[in-house]
C-alpha cells in the first residue's frame, strides 16, 4: 500500500488525507464523488510524485468545520494546509470542484504552487452553457452520466445506487450542496481574477462530458493566460478513471516541463 | 376540536396525458399547460368553496405555498389568505404555511401577515415552514441552510412582530440593519404560529421546545406517521423539555371525501384522488423532495423507512387501508376520525375536501355532506374523549 491515512488541523479544520510516493508534491484535489474509492489514477502517481489528497471538509474522514461556507474557505483552508506540510512548487491537481478549488487558490497565491492540472473544472459559468444539474437527478443517473461508455456507466450507476443512502454518500451530497448548490458550481467573480495565474495550466477535458459540456474548455483556456487544453475523444467527466492511461501521459509530459 | 378546511388550490384541468411526458408535474411540466382563462375559473371556484365553508360552520380556512407545480396555483398564499382576508367573517385564515426561509428578506412576509392580521382582526395563523424540497430547486435556495435560515427567519420575524422598532438584527443569513414593521400584528404578541411538517425530527424538537410550543401539524401521511410523529411532539415534550404537550398543540390534516354509502364514496373520489397521488405528486427523483442537507441524515434516512417509493399506480384502496385519506359514508369517517382522535388527541383538524381532479359539483357536495353529518360531531370532541398519552415502555424506563 503506498498511501498512508493523516489529518492535520488547519485552523479548527481537522482536514484528512491521504500521502503517498516520493517525488516532487502533488497535490489531488477530489471532485464531488469524493475519495471513498480512491482511484487508480493516484496510485499510478505515486511512482514518481508525493502525492497529497485530502478529504474536502464534508467528505470521507474530514468533517465539516461551522464556520465553512463556501469555495473560497476551501481554497484558503489548501493554501494553509500547503504551506502547514510545507510544500514548494507543487503540481496541484483538480478534477471538476477540486479544479474549481485549485483556481481559487491560484487568483489568491500562487506562492507554493508549480503547476495547475484541471480535469473538466468547475468555478465559470458561459451563458447558454448548461452544466448537468447533478442536484435534481439521482445518484446513479449522475454516476451513468459521467461516463461516456455506455457500459462503465451502468456498472457505476448500480453501484451508487446500492450506496446512495449510506452515511457517507449522504454526508458527501451534502457537502457538494454546500460548495456548489447556489449558484451551481461557479462564483461569480473568479472569471475576471483567473488572469493572474501565471503559472503553467494544463486543461484536460473529455469530449463526451455530459456533465459539464466541453465547449467550457475553450472558455477556460480563453481566461487563463497561455493554458493548454487536451480534448479527449469518447471520454466523459471522469478522464483520469475512464481515459486514465491517455490522461497520466498528457499530465506527465506536461509536469515534466 | 376545531376543523378547518384546507385547500391546495390544484391545476385541476391538468390533461392527466402529462404524466407519460413528463417525470413529474413539479419544475419541469411547461406552464404552457396553464391555460389562464381557466385558472381565473378555478381560483374564484375555489374562493367561493372556501367562502361556503366559512358560512357553514368551519373553523377556518387554510392555504398554503408551492412552486412551479400543477400540484398546488399557490406560489404566494399571502394572496389568496389577503383575497379572503374580507370575505371570511368566522373562521380564522391559516396561511400553512408559508416558507420565510426562502426569502432573501423575509420581513416583506412578516409585514403581509401583519397586515392580513389587522384587516381580520386577528384572524390569521401563520404556518412557518422550510417548503418540500423542490421549492430548493424552484427558487433556488440552498438546502444545506435551510433549517439554519428557518429558525433564523422565525427569530426575525417573531422579533419585527414584538418587539418595538426600530432595531438592528445581527444573524448569519439575515442581517438588516432597520427592523420596525408597520403594521404591527393585530394579535398579542403575534399571530399563532403552526409548524405543519412531513415529519422531520429536527422540526418536531424545534416546535416542542418550551420557548415556542407551537402547533404541530402532520399533513398527508399514512395513520402509521402520524401516530409516530404526533406521539413524538408528546414524547419529546414530556421526555426532553419536562413538560406535557396539551392537545391544541396537536394537528392533523388529510384529504376526506364522503358520500351517501361507502362504495359511492370510493366510486366518485376515485378517479380525483388517484390524479392527485399519481399525476399531480409524484417527483422528479428522489433527490428532488429530499435534497442534500434539506434533513438531517438521520431525519432522511428515517423519512425514507416509512415512505414508500410512490412510482405511480397507487390506487385509492390502498390509500384508505393506510390511512392517508378518510372516505365513506359519513357514519363510517365520522367513526374513523373519531377513534383517530381517542387514539390520538389532536384537537386541530385540517380536512382536504378538494383534490386532485375533482370538479365544484363534488367538491361543493363533499363540502355540505361534511358539514351537515361530521362537522358537529367533530366540533363536540374535547380533550375528555381522548385516551390520553402514556411514554412509549421503553423511553418510560
Amino acid at each position: 500500500m503506498p498511501f498512508q491515512s493523516q489529518t492535520i488541523d488547519i485552523n479548527g479544520s481537522k482536514l484528512a488525507f491521504q500521502r503517498g510516493g516520493k517525488g516532487e508534491p502533488l497535490l489531488f484535489l477530489h471532485g464531488t464523488e469524493g475519495l471513498s474509492q480512491r482511484p487508480q489514477f493516484l496510485d499510478d502517481l505515486t511512482a514518481k510524485y508525493d502525492v497529497i489528497a485530502p478529504d474536502h471538509p464534508g467528505y470521507g474522514q474530514s468533517p465539516t468545520p461551522e464556520w465553512m461556507d463556501d469555495v473560497s474557505d476551501l481554497a484558503y483552508t489548501y493554501l494553509d494546509l500547503m504551506k502547514a506540510l510545507g510544500l514548494h512548487a507543487a503540481h496541484v491537481v483538480g478534477h471538476s470542484l477540486g479544479g474549481w478549488i485549485a483556481l481559487e487558490m491560484a487568483v489568491r497565491s500562487q506562492e507554493r504552487i508549480g503547476d495547475l492540472t484541471l480535469l473538466a473544472p468547475a468555478g465559470i459559468h458561459v451563458k447558454g452553457q448548461q452544466k448537468t444539474d447533478i442536484f435534481m437527478i439521482d445518484p446513479d443517473e449522475q454516476a451513468r452520466l459521467a461516463y461516456a461508455d455506455d457500459k462503465l456507466g451502468a456498472a457505476a450507476a448500480e453501484e451508487a445506487n446500492a450506496v446512495k443512502y449510506q452515511d457517507i454518500a449522504i454526508r458527501e451530497r451534502i457537502a457538494s450542496a454546500r460548495f456548489g448548490w447556489r449558484p451551481r458550481f461557479y462564483n461569480p467573480r473568479l472569471g475576471r481574477w483567473l488572469h493572474r495565474i501565471e503559472v503553467p495550466t494544463l486543461l484536460i477535458w473529455g469530449d463526451s462530458d455530459r456533465i459539464f459540456p466541453p465547449t467550457y474548455g475553450p472558455a477556460f483556456q480563453a481566461l487563463i493566460p497561455g493554458a493548454e487544453l487536451v480534448t479527449l475523444k469518447n471520454c466523459g467527466h471522469l478522464p483520469h478513471v475512464e481515459m486514465r492511461v491517455e490522461t497520466l501521459a498528457a499530465m506527465q509530459t506536461f509536469m515534466a516541463r | 376540536m376545531k376543523v378547518m378546511v384546507f385547500y391546495l388550490m390544484p391545476y385541476a384541468y391538468l390533461d392527466q396525458g402529462v404524466k407519460d411526458k413528463y417525470r413529474s408535474a413539479w419544475i419541469v411540466l411547461p406552464n404552457t399547460y396553464f391555460d389562464p382563462v381557466k385558472g381565473h375559473a378555478l381560483y374564484n371556484r375555489y374562493l367561493d368553496e372556501l367562502e361556503l365553508c366559512d358560512e357553514l360552520g368551519f373553523d377556518g380556512v387554510c392555504v398554503n405555498e408551492h412552486h412551479q407545480t400543477a400540484y398546488g396555483m399557490m406560489p404566494s398564499p399571502v394572496v389568496t389568505a389577503s383575497a379572503l382576508a374580507r370575505s371570511i367573517k368566522k373562521g380564522r385564515i391559516a396561511i400553512l404555511g408559508n416558507a420565510f426561509c426562502l426569502r432573501e428578506n423575509p420581513l416583506t412576509l412578516a409585514e403581509e401577515h401583519a397586515m392580513i392580521d389587522v384587516i381580520t382582526g386577528g384572524r390569521l395563523i401563520s404556518g412557518f415552514v422550510r417548503g418540500v424540497g423542490s421549492e430548493y430547486f424552484s427558487l433556488g435556495q440552498n438546502p444545506v441552510y435551510s433549517l439554519e435560515r428557518h429558525q433564523e427567519a422565525h427569530d426575525l420575524v417573531v422579533r419585527a412582530w414584538t418587539e418595538p422598532g426600530p432595531f438592528a438584527f445581527e444573524g448569519k443569513h439575515y442581517h438588516f440593519e432597520y427592523v420596525n414593521l408597520w403594521p404591527r400584528p393585530f394579535q398579542q404578541p403575534h399571530p399563532p404560529i403552526w409548524c405543519p411538517s412531513m415529519g422531520s425530527l429536527e422540526t418536531i424538537e424545534w416546535a416542542a421546545h418550551p420557548d415556542r410550543k407551537y402547533v404541530y401539524l402532520q399533513n398527508f401521511s399514512p395513520r402509521v406517521a402520524v401516530g409516530k410523529y404526533l406521539n413524538l411532539y408528546r414524547e419529546i415534550a414530556q421526555q426532553r423539555y419536562g413538560y406535557e404537550a396539551t392537545s391544541d398543540r396537536i394537528g392533523y390534516g388529510a384529504p376526506v371525501y364522503l358520500a351517501t354509502t361507502d362504495q359511492q364514496a370510493i366510486d366518485e373520489a376515485r378517479p380525483h384522488i388517484e390524479s392527485l397521488f399519481n399525476v399531480f405528486l409524484p417527483k422528479f427523483s428522489e433527490m428532488m423532495f429530499y435534497p442534500p442537507g434539506y434533513m438531517s441524515p438521520e431525519s432522511l434516512l428515517n423519512v425514507m423507512k416509512l415512505k414508500k417509493a410512490n412510482a405511480g399506480g397507487v390506487k385509492i384502496e390502498a390509500l384508505i387501508e393506510r390511512g392517508i385519506i378518510f372516505c365513506g359514508s359519513p357514519a363510517t369517517v365520522r367513526a374513523q376520525i373519531t377513534e383517530a382522535h381517542a387514539d390520538l388527541g389532536f384537537q386541530e383538524f385540517l380536512c382536504m375536501l378538494q383534490f386532485g381532479t375533482m370538479p365544484a359539483e363534488l367538491s361543493v357536495k363533499n363540502i355540505r355532506l361534511f358539514a351537515d353529518e361530521v362537522l358537529p360531531a367533530l366540533q363536540a370532541l374535547n380533550v375528555s374523549d381522548y385516551r390520553g398519552f402514556e411514554l412509549p415502555k421503553q423511553a418510560a424506563e
